[in-house]
């Protein structure tokens, strides 16, 4: 809020009103530690007199113990609020202030420059309409520049308004200003999707062309950070596109009302318009539209309605309602380009949960495309993607969800990766398109099924899955368990992980990202043994939790049978049968499971054997007595 | 679409979006007006259907006696499901501002009490009337805020979240607060007040109360558990209150101010932010930050 409005002491009632008309803008700043992005917005507060004595004072106060400045105020300390950001001077997480002017009313979202907390500035760009990005006139263009102007192109922010800051370090030169604007546009115009790039030299230490314009840079002709802000075109795109709504919830308060709840995505809608529910392509007829507590005739995009149709269709969280004469499509294998966001690599092969909109899913990453360097803009051949990492990536989907590319649609475009486990937020996506050869291959359905195959051989399938660390016993165990239950008349295939790699996965070393892709090879093929009926008896080291699950999930809930052979990792390399710790120990094994790659120890596992106080053979029985049950 | 139309949207769709995915989801009401703002878009946001959660007040015993009316006529009015809950220990042990400081009143009879009554209920979600405006270790919270177990708030490792997507999964034993008015300013709130026509308790309104002066924090006599100190009279002064909390823990302020336009007007004149007159805030530094690692609100 502007505190210098007339209106405000002479006709509170006036002001109230035009205030209320005024539009919201939303931006980031963004760019390299220490180009000034806090101290910007600090300066523009302090300018347009939002900041009150109260914290004035104690912004003075807190400048004297904490500032950087000497005893000049440190702006920057308004918005880093947090503890370890005003002890350590670094922005970690962003941080929303609100301020407004005599036309519109702001928000804005200071992203911290350090590399390690992209994921928080992604965070901030993702809900942008436009991105100051801070260039220090001393060092120019730095790859933290060019990762933060990407990734605001890459989420779809069309304005960016390039602030050349510090000039009073480098006399107002208007040369250097010059050459780092050259740099920058021929940067945008090779990497980014960026429709207007304003370049303004300003210093936000000084104030100079922050508010007002400087006199220190009289060749400067443009507008200052203010009046760009109060100018800057942004029209609602979403208001042209065709009608989305993803349903988020189903009001049902009583046996003659049904409405479906959502926030219009895209485009408006008209009591009597025809409608098609995605995914399904049912069609159905708008019959009344609510916002709040009334009834309206027409709603737009940004509006939180619910709607009734006209018939009893079945619709819920995750449906998304479309013009049924521009819908959208729908399918489940996808071409992504996926921002990664977590310290533990994004691993092709392995699934994540998978939340657009409303629509939530399993998702397997597919191969990986290439990443890209975001200095050079190169595409890298690359295996897995590491921490703030880009790449281009193929996903697919346990079930079919309605889409948009993101570039058509950021709603319906739009995605984050869950960690099935911990639950954060790993990464961040975009669709890019539909990838059609799901559509090509359709399932063919046999007459002879599993059951009845397994019906044949009198016995239930099963998979017994043997986890532990090479030299735990897990081999000796299954070859004793394989015997029992042959001579017990039942029908058995034993998968061992060593017999495996030396047909259908020689191709596969043991990196993270191959001994993912081991196993999920493994679980297809263990898939297809209990097809046919089978007892299917699987060995291998399968360290991480999540192949693992994986595994678990491919068959039904109660044929899998999870053994976890517990050997401590000192009695498995003093045994070293095969001698292979000794080996992994002088280093001649790289990433050997327990010495040089992590074991990650079955939290539920239907079977622990410790094989310290059990024999191979007592563990054999054990389990056929938990099998018989 | 105008900035409040679009901030109440974004409030209506959290909330919905919370009721969609949460087990057992509650509202924290404070009484204060942004628990009253929350509140009237709950009744927007699940029309015509009634609040699909029930509220609670975390109440210390020493809040101004006018908040419980309000709160016990707002309940009865909207027919809601009101959830009042008291921390027993703090109640056995007479924990009094006065006598034990603010700090450790406001840390038994809130913080404790809140923790309790979450794990009480086994609430996974709980909505905050907290806005980023009010102080600065708010302004780094997310609108899906997570807590862990022990209700603990890890400020420097939160969720990033992407556009207008929450990821709303935990385990079990974990808890999400979520704040649907995080985007809203002060000015925000009394507008939207103003222009719904919000109940409110009239404490805001200024009217003749009976005050003590205290270095220069107008308290009022609410009841006769305020000690008066040696020669201390109360005096009726003109006064209202900028925040509501436990009535010997918030400053009144000198107003003449009784209708919704003359708030706004002194409020946007006013030299000083609404939080100076909460006494907990000045506790130390990062006092707020602390707090809610704790589970403060």
């Amino acid at each position: 809020m502007s505190h210098t409005s007339e209106l405000i002491s002479t006709d509170i009632d006036l002001y109230l009103k035009t205030h209320q008309e005024k539009s919201l803008l939303r931006f980031i700043t963004c760019g390299s530690v220490d180009d000034g992005k806090s101290t910007l917005i600090g300066r523009m507060l302090y300018e347009s007199h939002m900041l009150l004595d109260d914290q004035l004072s104690l912004l003075e106060s807190d400048s004297k113990k904490l500032g950087t400045q000497g005893s000049e105020i440190d702006f920057a300390l308004l918005v880093d609020g947090l503890a370890a950001e005003r002890e350590q001077g670094i922005t970690i997480d962003v941080a929303y202030r609100f301020f407004s002017t005599d036309k519109r009313k702001y928000i804005v979202a200071d992203t911290p420059g350090h590399e390690e907390y992209t994921r928080n500035m992604a965070t901030g760009a993702s809900t942008a309409d436009i991105a100051i990005i801070l260039v220090d006139a001393q060092h120019g263009i730095l790859t933290q520049t060019r990762r933060h102007s990407f990734i605001t192109s890459m989420v779809g922010v069309k304005k960016v308004l390039l602030a050349v800051n510090k000039l009073d370090l480098v006399n107002y030169s208007e040369e250097v200003y010059d050459k780092i604007v050259k740099e920058y546009n021929k940067f945008a115009s090779n990497a980014l999707d960026i429709e207007e790039i304003t370049p303004i030299p300003i210093s936000a230490l000084m104030g100079d062309n922050v508010v007002n314009k400087s006199t220190n840079t009289p060749w400067y002709k443009g507008q200052t950070i203010m009046q760009y802000l109060e100018n800057v075109e942004i029209s609602n795109k979403n208001l042209d596109k065709p009608f989305r709504i993803p349903v988020q919830w189903v009001n049902r308060p009583s046996s003659d009302f049904r409405g479906f709840s959502g926030l219009i995505a895209s485009g408006s809608i008209r009591v009597g318009d025809k409608v098609k529910i995605i995914p399904g392509g049912q069609s159905s007829t708008i019959e009344t539209i609510i916002t709040g507590d009334r009834e309206v005739i027409k709603a737009s995009a940004g509006e939180s309605i619910t709607i009734t149709l006209d018939d009893q269709i079945d619709v819920s969280r995750g449906d998304i309602l479309v013009d049924k004469k521009n819908p959208c499509s729908e399918a489940d294998q996808f071409q992504t380009r996926i921002l990664w966001m977590h310290d533990d690599p994004m691993m092709p092969g392995r699934q994540y949960l998978f939340k657009s909109n409303t629509q939530s899913a399993l998702l397997t990453l597919g191969k990986l495309k290439h990443r890209i360097d975001v200095n050079t803009l190169d595409n890298l051949p690359a295996k897995i993607l590491e921490m703030n990492e880009i790449g281009i990536c193929n996903i697919s989907l346990d079930r079919q969800i309605a889409f948009d590319s993101y570039d058509n649609n950021q709603t319906m475009g739009g995605f984050i990766l869950i960690d099935k486990f911990s639950n954060n937020t790993i990464g961040m996506g975009l669709i890019d398109f539909a990838l059609r050869r799901s559509d090509n291959i359709h399932w063919q359905k046999m007459d002879i099924s599993k059951e009845s195959r397994a019906q044949q051989k009198l016995q239930i399938p099963k998979l017994i899955w043997f986890t532990g660390l090479s030299g735990s016993g897990k081999s000796s165990i299954a070859n004793i368990l394989e015997k029992k239950l042959h001579s017990l008349g039942k029908h058995t295939i034993t998968l061992d992980g060593d017999n495996i790699r030396h047909g259908i996965n020689r191709d596969l070393g043991f990196n993270e990202a191959d001994r993912v892709e081991n196993i999920r090879r493994v679980g297809e093929i263990a898939k297809l043994m209990l097809e046919g009926g089978l007892i299917c008896i699987a060995s291998f080291i399968s360290p991480f939790e999540s192949e693992r699950h994986m595994a678990r999930t491919l068959v039904s809930e109660n044929e899998f049978i999870e053994v976890f052979v517990d050997t401590p990792l000192h009695v498995c390399e003093k045994r070293d049968v095969k001698g292979l710790y000794a080996k992994a120990r002088s280093g001649e094994i790289p990433n050997f499971t327990g010495i040089s790659s992590p074991f990650e120890e079955p939290l539920n596992p239907e079977i622990r054997i410790d094989t310290t106080v059990t024999s191979a053979e007592d563990a054999a029985n054990q389990i056929i007595e938990y099998f018989s049950k | 679409m105008n900035h409040l139309a679009t901030l109440e949207a974004e409030a209506i769709h959290i909330m919905r979006e919370v009721v969609a995915s949460a087990e057992n989801p509650v509202m924290l009401y404070s009484v204060g007006k942004d628990s009253s703002v929350m509140l009237h878009l709950a009744k927007k946001a699940f029309f015509p259907g009634k609040i699909p959660f029930p509220l609670m007040h975390i109440d210390t015993m020493w809040k101004f006696s006018e908040m419980i009316q309000f709160r016990d006529k707002t309940a009865k009015d909207l027919d809601l499901d009101l959830i009042v809950h008291i921390n027993p220990e703090g109640k056995k042990l007479g924990i009094n501002p006065f006598i034990h400081g603010s700090s450790k009143h406001t840390n038994i009879m809130k913080t404790e009490g809140l923790k309790q009554a979450m794990d009480k209920y086994k609430f996974d979600v709980a909505f905050g009337g907290a806005r980023r405006d009010e102080e600065k270790s708010r302004a780094k919270e997310r609108i899906f805020s997570f807590r862990t177990s022990e209700h603990r708030w890890d400020p420097k490792n939160q969720r990033p979240e992407l556009w207008n997507i929450f990821n709303s999964n935990i385990n079990k034993g974990e808890s999400i607060r979520v704040f649907p008015l995080s985007n809203w300013t002060e000015l925000d709130i009394w507008q939207y007040i103003h222009l719904e026509n919000i109940p409110i308790v009239p404490l805001y309104f200024s009217k003749e109360r009976p005050i003590v002066d205290r270095d220069g924090t107008l308290i009022l006599v609410d009841d006769d558990r305020l000690p008066l100190l040696n020669g201390e009279i109360p005096l009726l002064k003109s006064v209202r209150f900028r925040t509501l909390g436990c009535y010997p823990l918030s400053g009144a302020v000198e107003s003449k101010a009784n209708s919704l336009p003359e708030i706004i007007q002194e409020m946007l004149m006013t030299t000083t932010s609404e939080r100076q007159d909460r006494i907990i805030d000045h506790d130390g530094n990062a006092s707020m930050e602390k707090k809610k690692q704790e589970g403060y609100f």
